[in-house]
């Protein structure tokens, strides 16, 4: 099948701490209007990998390429300004401030002029509630209302329809589902789906078989730091993922195992 | 991350809660509650303090301790909205004392050029707070601790070593005694006027201008603030030096009303502008609060705190009241916090 360019790439990534390695040859590619999902358990360097992407941390070795050109992320500033917005599980948003003062921390947009510009409230009010609505969240109507006061669901699609508004082409989604409940989850994923619609790259970080297969185009499930299968679409069954997922012993095995010692 | 220009029309249905429930838009205001306590406090002691409480002395009396201690409680409380603390200021407002009266006191050198370098003082102050807090880990509370005893044993005993005792006086020039010490009606310390600057000044910086907006989210979350491309570190920095410069002018302002340094009063400034902030609903660990709210704080603790002797109650038991009144208004603060954030704009 023909791919859309990358619009992201690494090659042969490794990252270490000291002694410990995390990262092993880690070899990716993110596409325009594409959602790769990475899937691992606990302590599988999904963090650690998301963190080389959005520029927290530097790869030991290893190329990061941005559309077709290596670039190297001093700071999580420098991938933010190339485009790479990372939304957190939490929606990396302030419970106290209003919607349309956390959509536009930083930018605030402003009138006035000289040491006299001042925050354009309403302004910001009706961007921020706009974008959110573009996204398919209609419950939220009013910009004056606290994020806190916002479920699980709608913050996540506040800081996507933020990452988005301000031109965000990658977007690393860190356990967005993993705090939701079911119809919550649902919105989420609906949103991730509007993004590639738009042609961002999503990345979507979970370890929710399921939440993936909802969405993904594209899957790689890492296991001790080391991608154990790249694959897409359909090409694997969700046992056979979940079996991955598990570092090689099937489910059925461990179900079994402990069937067993309930038993004992 | 690039910002591409705002073009958006306005949508009508970002204005749709606007006009509904009024009472609900109020109750999520950080300043609520403080009114409400402010009101009740005015109303007890209108009832037990009598006309003496009412009369242009008793206000008087009231709003020249609420100026002075509202001066410091409006930096500490945008501090404390920015989630640090800042305890210095006992140490700041009679440093500041003693280095005016020692410049133009003691040397007799011209009054401008005492205050420049007090408030010059609070300034440097505020600066190592800020460094000190921005380039390490350690919480402001234990660094304003530090430099507290610093500033007040440096100052004393600077004073003593110079001027032999730290009762030298100073003699105000006219325009001085005009700008900062004089009182209006020969009852108002002209630093109510000093202390409405300040209120406007604020104001502006918190609710009107973007850089109250980065106050919010500093408090809210360090981390995304700084993910957020905010200069958390000058604006930490920025914020400190305010709120020396603020304890150096009350300091200034005192010397100047008292015609001497006042050693030991700078102490108790330090809680009771913490409590005029938190009284006024600013959460103590940040995030959330209002100069409005702060100003309510700080009028309630100030009336509580003079109107106590138009009454025939112990003058001890203002204490008490105010000790209980913190209390009462951390939980409703708690409580209208619950409702702004449970706050939407949908009618059932």
């Amino acid at each position: 099948m023909s791919e859309k360019p990358a619009i992201l790439e690494l090659k042969n990534v490794n990252k270490s701490f000291g002694p410990i390695d995390v990262l092993h040859n880690i070899s990716l590619q993110i596409r325009r209007g594409e959602v790769l999902c990475l899937l691992g358990d606990n302590g599988a360097g999904k963090s650690t990998l998301i963190k080389v992407l959005a520029g927290v941390h530097k790869p030991t070795s290893g190329e990061i390429l941005m559309d077709g050109k290596t670039v190297s992320f001093d700071r999580p500033s420098a991938a933010q300004e190339r485009g790479i917005a990372t939304v957190h599980q939490f929606g990396g948003t302030f419970p106290l401030m209003s919607i349309g003062r956390s959509f536009f921390v930083g930018l605030e947009p402003t009138k006035g002029w000289g040491p006299f510009k001042i925050y354009d409230r309403k302004r910001a009010n009706e961007i921020a509630v706009k974008a959110v609505r573009d996204f398919g969240i209609t419950r939220i109507d009013d910009g004056d209302r606290l994020v806190g006061g916002l479920s699980g669901g709608e913050r996540q699609s506040l800081a996507i329809a933020r990452a988005v508004h301000f031109g965000a082409r990658v977007l690393i989604l860190d356990e967005p589902t993993a705090a939701l409940g079911v119809k919550q989850a649902g919105h989420v994923l609906r949103i991730v789906n509007e993004a590639k619609r738009r042609g961002l790259a999503v990345v979507f970080i979970t370890h929710q078989v399921m939440h993936a297969m909802a969405v993904g185009d594209h899957f790689a499930v890492l296991i001790r730091g080391a991608i154990a299968a790249d694959f897409r679409k359909r090409e694997k069954t969700r046992e056979e993922i979940t079996d991955l997922m598990a570092g090689g012993e099937t489910m059925a095995d461990l179900e079994a195992e402990i069937e067993h010692e309930l038993h004992a | 991350m690039t910002a591409h220009p705002v073009t958006s029309t306005p949508t009508p249905m970002a204005n749709r809660g606007r006009s509904g429930l009024a009472l609900g838009r109020l109750a999520r205001r950080p300043e609520t509650g403080s009114f409400l306590g402010m009101a009740a406090v005015f109303l007890f002691f209108a009832i037990f303090g009598g006309s003496g409480f009412l009369s242009a002395a008793g206000t008087a009396s009231w709003l020249s301790i609420a100026s002075e201690i509202g001066i410091i409680a409006l930096p500490i409380g945008l501090l404390m909205i920015a989630g640090e603390l800042d305890i210095s200021v006992g140490a700041v407002i009679p440093a500041a004392s003693l280095t005016a009266v020692i410049v133009s006191g003691y040397y007799g050198l011209p009054d401008w050029l005492g205050i420049t370098a007090a408030l010059g003082l609070g300034l440097a102050i505020g600066l190592i707070n800020g460094v000190f807090v921005t380039r390490t880990t350690i919480p402001s509370l234990i660094i304003t601790i530090g430099t507290m005893f610093g500033t007040m044993g440096l100052t004393l005993g600077l004073t003593v070593m110079i001027a032999g005792s730290t009762g030298v006086s100073l003699v105000p020039d006219d325009l001085t005694k005009t700008l900062l010490g004089q009182h209006l009606g020969g009852m108002f310390q002209v630093t109510i006027l000093w202390w409405l600057v300040y209120i406007a000044a604020l104001l502006w910086l918190l609710h009107i201008s973007p850089v109250g907006n980065w106050i919010y989210a500093l408090g809210g979350d360090k981390e995304s603030a700084r993910n957020a491309g905010i200069p958390t570190k000058r604006l930490t920095i920025g914020l400190f030096m305010l709120s020396g410069f603020s304890a150096a002018f009350v300091g200034v302002s005192q010397l100047m009303v008292y015609q001497s340094a006042q050693v030991l009063a700078g102490q108790s400034f330090i809680f009771n502008s913490i409590m005029c902030v938190v009284i006024g609903g600013v959460l103590l660990t940040g995030g959330f609060g209002s100069v409005v709210g702060i100003v309510f704080g700080t009028i309630t603790f100030s009336i509580v705190n003079q109107g106590i002797y138009f009454t025939s109650i112990d003058p001890n038991m203002g204490s008490v009241i105010i000790g209980a009144l913190l209390l009462i208004a951390v939980l409703t603060n708690d409580t209208f916090r619950q409702l702004a954030l449970s706050y939407s704009s949908k009618k059932a």
